[in-house]
């Protein structure tokens, strides 16, 4: 292999995908923490206002949240927005809002039945059946163990 | 103080998602599935509370927060009404958080066009 083969090499695979990575890892940290701050503010702000448990709390947080990550899907800032935060962005609950709006818009075309009402899931589908399933099996194990 | 470390937990766990995305093949769509699966068995071995009570909004607002909610949410039901109990609680105490991605989302699809990619 040629010297300049070599260098070239070199810089590609030991420079390049290193700080690549440890930028994306500081974008994510840096948009996913301001938006689990603001869920956090958020949920304060309907305890101590409007004096809300710690359940409807946690409601109203996903809610605006949702409302949040739906909203700007729909305006197509996310989207922008995920490819400079990465996991940020994707990680919150908002990025579980733009999983059911993105496809829920894309497929409009094929009708609101068939299309937006089938695949808006078609992200989210898998985190419920999972998650879902899980809990339920949690619970199960829970009453003939716990 | 709160703030601070709701950011730094919350900023933290999406660093895993970001790590998972960049130094293997998963897909966001595994990723999350793995997260919220994570988060409902941590939540189950009692490990997850322990995290809401430190940051909070930092492990709610990830979707391990979400497994933890649905986790949460089945056992309590499990206490209280038994296998049958088990069945609701998941899905009774994330309820605000899907049906409002259901109705927002509809709501968007039917306002706004498609964004050409």
């Amino acid at each position: 292999m040629s010297k300049i083969k070599k260098d070239y090499k070199n810089i590609v695979t030991q420079e390049m995908p290193k700080s690549k990575h440890l930028k994306n890892a500081i974008m994510a940290f840096i948009f996913g923490g301001i938006i689990c701050t603001l869920g956090h503010a958020i949920n304060v702000f309907g305890a101590s206002m409007w004096g809300l448990d710690k359940v409807d709390a946690a409601s109203l947080q996903a809610i605006v949240l949702v409302f949040l990550g739906a909203t700007l899907t729909g305006f197509g800032v996310y989207d922008k927005l995920g490819n400079i935060a990465g996991a940020g962005t994707i990680v919150p609950i908002t990025g579980f809002a733009n999983s059911i709006v993105a496809p829920a818009m894309e497929f409009k075309r094929e009708g609101l039945i068939m299309g937006t009402g089938a695949k808006m899931f078609i992200l989210a589908g898998p985190v419920l059946v999972n998650g879902i399933g899980a809990s339920v099996i949690i619970g199960l194990i829970y009453c003939f163990i716990g | 103080m709160d703030f601070v470390k709701a950011f730094i937990v919350g900023g933290l766990i999406c660093v895993v998602g970001q790590i998972l995305i960049d130094r293997t093949s998963l897909t966001p769509a595994k990723i999350l599935v793995i997260f919220v699966v994570t988060g409902a068995v941590l939540s189950a071995l009692g490990l997850y509370q322990p995290l809401v009570d430190f940051a909070g909004g930092g492990a709610t607002v990830p979707l391990t927060g979400f497994g933890h909610s649905l986790a949460k949410g089945a056992i309590e039901g499990a206490k209280e009404k038994g296998i049958l109990g088990a069945f609701i609680g998941g899905i009774k105490n994330t309820a605000a958080g899907i049906s409002a991605a259901i109705l927002f989302g509809y709501i968007n699809a039917l306002i706004f066009k498609p964004k050409s990619k």
